[in-house]
């Protein structure tokens, strides 16, 4: 069986550009959140978000001019962007920019986004009704479309291998590089550029998602208390954006240009809730079952697990589902194995979240410290899981297990290793 | 130089990042200039919403260069 292994990271989140940036904020529990700039949010009901925080570039804020180039970005949607910048880090992380045609081949791209140019689709729908089919950009649809972050990234690398993109809400970044570690493992390719990226933080995006009553909307004067996974007072998730990439490689691969390998891709398990459009069953069967595929994969029993990196959204519902599936999951091991939330610091990235926590789970693997849950002030059920309160968990970290769980009851979860 | 021109001239460099000196009569968009079949469209878009007027799409296939345009635009507006 070919092995797959973790060798380039990218970040681009609400805490900072660039994965040491945004690791050590989030060790030292920093909250992204606050009060929505990109637009006026005050008709609606929710005005906070996790906004990737621009600047000149220095100190970790994100200056687009650094990645892209602005005649470039006036042709597509924000996530293309973030996916750009995320990549380019990745890559350059990994050393991986080969120029023969060979290697080029065997480089493939999987990057998914959950909602892609949604701000550029509902832009140019005001166009069309106002000013007619004749003002509608001839880049509106590359520019929306969410396998051109795939299609973007391959072009400005020549990476010429299996490009393809996974849209599968909350799930999409953790399905991305399940899929991407399988096209390896089964010999599609050697290097995949793999990961999800998001840019929601529009008047739609948080008009859509408030009328689905999942966001946050009791802390708008308090943005950084309004992620509190598993705490009594949680009402709801914050929006994130931004982006998380990972360079996979088949390891004999890895080893023989001796590049650092930061963690192994054990395992991925998939499942479907078949239950409701935005609701987790709640039995959380489906999470449930996402977790033992990827045991399963992995051939790994749950003792084996040190470390888990939760959905956990801090909507009121589906923590406590969660939670129970995971206690369900590792039984007597519980009371071993630290597991927190980050979306409590960065917020959801929806279908960046899986691919930004996966990268989590590397450097927690990299470093043997679990990120912290902020906010957890007052736990709204008991559990043997230590739930990292407010700080960083020294602990040692062999292997991680990281779960997104979708609307459409569409649930993944994926399993790293120490090398 | 005409107004016209200028104004071309203003909308090619701010559309397709080119420098200036390169947007001169004779240069091809595609060609001397770096743009693609989209990048064509929409400057032919960015012209129409510039002087207030319509360039059918046959007409938009004859503008391949500079001159083209200012040619175009000055019988046209």
């Amino acid at each position: 069986m070919r092995r797959v292994v973790v060798t380039g990271l990218g970040l681009l989140t609400p805490l900072a550009c660039g994965v040491d940036e945004t690791w050590s904020r989030l060790l030292a529990g920093k909250s992204g959140a606050g009060r929505i700039k990109h637009f006026d949010p005050s008709h609606l009901a929710c005005h906070i978000a996790c906004e990737i925080p621009l600047g000149d570039g220095s100190d970790g804020t994100f200056n687009p001019d650094d990645w892209v180039p602005a005649k470039d970005r006036r042709k597509f949607d924000r996530f293309i962007t973030y996916a750009l910048t995320a990549a380019e880090q990745a890559v350059r992380d990994a050393g991986w920019t080969p120029e023969d045609e060979e290697a080029r081949q065997r480089t493939g791209v999987l990057i998914g986004s959950g909602i892609g140019g949604v701000e550029s689709i509902a832009e140019t729908a005001v166009t069309l009704k106002e000013r007619g089919p004749r003002r509608v950009s001839p880049f509106f649809i590359p520019g929306a479309l969410i396998n051109l972050c795939s299609g973007q990234v391959s072009i400005r690398y020549g990476f010429k291998g299996p490009n393809h993109a996974v849209v599968t809400a909350c799930s999409t970044g953790a399905h991305a590089i399940g899929d991407a570690a399988r096209l390896i493992r089964h010999g599609d390719a050697d290097v995949m550029i793999a990961g999800g990226a998001e840019s929601p933080i529009c008047e739609i995006g948080v008009a859509g998602f408030a009328a689905c009553k999942a966001l946050s909307t009791a802390f708008n004067d308090q943005p950084e208390k309004a992620s509190r996974p598993y705490d009594r007072d949680r009402d709801g998730f914050v929006m994130g954006e931004g982006a998380g990439i990972v360079v996979l490689e088949e390891y004999e691969h890895a080893k023989a240009r001796g590049a650092k390998i930061y963690a192994e891709v054990l395992g991925y398990g998939l499942s479907g809730d078949a239950y409701h459009i935005t609701s987790p069953a709640p039995d959380g069967d489906g999470g449930f079952r996402s977790m033992s595929a990827a045991l399963r994969d992995a051939g790994l029993t749950p003792s084996d697990i040190d470390y888990v990196n939760a959905h956990g959204t801090s909507t009121p519902l589906g923590d406590e589902i969660e939670l129970g599936a995971v206690a369900r999951l590792l039984g007597d091991a519980a009371k071993n194995v630290t597991m927190s939330s980050t979306k409590s610091s960065i917020g959801h990235l929806l279908g960046a979240a899986g691919a930004v926590e996966a990268i989590f789970c590397a450097l927690a693997i990299r470093d043997q410290v679990a990120p912290p849950t902020l906010n957890l002030d007052n736990p709204s059920v008991q559990t043997d899981l230590d739930l990292a309160p407010h700080k960083a968990v020294r602990r040692r970290i062999d292997v991680a297990l990281s779960n997104s769980f979708g609307f459409g009851g569409t649930n993944a979860s994926l399993i790293l290793g120490k090398v | 130089m005409s107004d016209i021109a200028e104004r071309v001239k203003k909308i090619v460099v701010e559309h397709l990042s080119v420098d200036e000196d390169k947007v001169v009569e004779s240069a091809s968009f595609i060609d001397d200039l770096g743009a693609d079949s989209l990048d064509t469209v929409e400057l032919v878009m960015a012209f129409e919403e510039e002087f207030g007027i319509e360039i059918p799409d046959d007409a938009a296939e004859s503008i391949q260069t500079v001159g083209d345009a200012i040619k175009f635009i000055t019988e046209n507006s």
